[in-house]
């Protein structure tokens, strides 16, 4: 949210709790006229009935009982207007919690992609994706699976928690992580708090994909101790991993590949050409 | 001129990022980073900072050995240290308020409770 629309946020904010005071302070008022009224009303009933109520006196009583009928109906209005003003500030505080909570997704997801996107370096953008799923998803253990295009089996080019050696390749279509590489879903524990570690059966698997073609998959076996339950924001992050992620190791590998072809080639015509 | 000074001490990028893109909604609020603990005590040596946000495991120097380095210097030991770390045990976090950290922040990092412990190291209502 931009500065500028949470300073007006809080002027509003500042508008409607003065006006509720002033509601307030109006009120008190009007109840203090309606019992000064009501006790001269009961002075002048009181009047009337000692001396026999002259015709002025009447007319003078009945105008002040339609005033406090007036003033009655002012003061339900008034106190309608500040319950109403109440609930819209109830609102406005939700909203903001709301907005507050938005932007900060929205902050985590701006640096997750900024981040990923900041470097073509293989083993950095790897780097990078091990530090949003330890930092702002919360994973303790977890790897990252490339599929290899020669021996289309997937093998484990990352991992925190967990050695590279205890992850075996795994051919796409088999077991549920190969089925996630196979059907480019994403697969979520339905109880990530109670769920036991099984190297086959992983909490999360996210294929990471450009667009449908599935390059590897990122497989979560545990989360931090702290962390009991998946948030809102950390589906928006398995969503960005499966794109952006792909994207950044694929054009990583390829540059690196390329840079190595090319300083093979260089080291070949420096041989040739000297 | 900023009013206060902070100094966001982890080997990530990404970290350091998310704390500075949290506490850059502090009005007035300079923010420096440092890449490890002895990238840190360099910065400390030469300016006064009135916060320091510090990771625990980090390379050549990490954050505890950091804080109880600025505990024991005179001209630094007033300075609030809130740290940052994966650990959410409770023996770990009585270990780092012992040595000398003003509070105890755990990964996943949240903005929120990022703002909320500068706010309140720095002072500010």
């Amino acid at each position: 949210m931009a500065m500028d629309d949470e300073k007006g946020m809080y002027s509003r904010a500042e508008e409607f709790l003065q006006m509720f005071k002033k509601g307030a302070e109006f009120s008190q008022e009007l109840m203090k006229e309606n019992e000064r009224l009501r006790y001269r009303v009961f002075q002048l009933e009181e009047e009337a009935r000692g001396i026999g109520a002259p015709a002025p006196v009447l007319e003078e009583n009945r105008l002040l009982a339609a005033r406090i009928d007036e003033l009655e109906r002012e003061k339900e209005e008034i106190l309608q207007r500040i319950r109403q003003i109440e609930a819209e500030n109830n609102d406005f505080a939700t909203r903001y919690v709301e907005i507050e909570e938005e932007n900060n997704s929205l902050a985590n997801l701006y640096i997750a992609s900024y981040q990923l996107h900041s470097t073509l370096d293989f083993r950095e953008v790897l780097q990078i994706v091990s530090e949003i799923i330890i930092n702002l998803i919360g994973a303790e253990e977890f790897a990252v699976l490339l599929l290899d295009e020669r021996t289309s089996l997937l093998s484990a080019v990352a991992a925190e928690g967990i050695a590279l050696g205890e992850l075996p390749p795994i051919r796409p279509g088999e077991g549920m992580i190969g089925s996630i590489a196979r059907t480019g879903e994403n697969y979520f524990a339905a109880d990530p708090a109670n769920y036991l570690r099984d190297l086959e059966q992983p909490m999360v698997c996210i294929p990471l994909k450009i667009k449908e073609h599935v390059i590897g998959v990122i497989v979560i076996y545990r989360l931090f101790i702290q962390k009991t339950s998946f948030a809102q924001v950390d589906f928006e992050l398995f969503t960005l991993l499966a794109g952006h992620a792909a994207t950044a190791i694929f054009s990583s590998r390829l540059y690196s590949d390329s840079e190595r072809k090319l300083s093979t080639m260089q080291g070949f015509i420096n041989l040739l050409t000297r | 001129m900023p009013d206060k000074r902070i100094l966001i001490v982890d080997d990530s990028p990404t970290m350091r990022q998310l704390i500075a893109f949290a506490v850059k909604r502090l009005p007035g609020v300079e923010i420096l980073e440092a890449s490890d603990g002895v990238d840190a005590l360099k910065k400390l040596a030469g300016e006064r900072f009135d916060l320091i946000f510090t990771d625990i495991n980090m390379p050549v120097m990490d954050g505890l050995k950091l804080v109880s380095l600025v505990r024991s210097d005179p001209a630094m030991k007033a300075t609030p240290i809130a740290i940052i770390s994966t650990e959410g045990a409770a023996e770990d976090r009585e270990r780092a308020l012992a040595l000398g950290a003003n509070d105890y922040i755990t990964k996943p990092i949240q903005a929120a409770r990022v703002l909320t412990v500068a706010r309140e190291l720095l002072g500010i209502s």
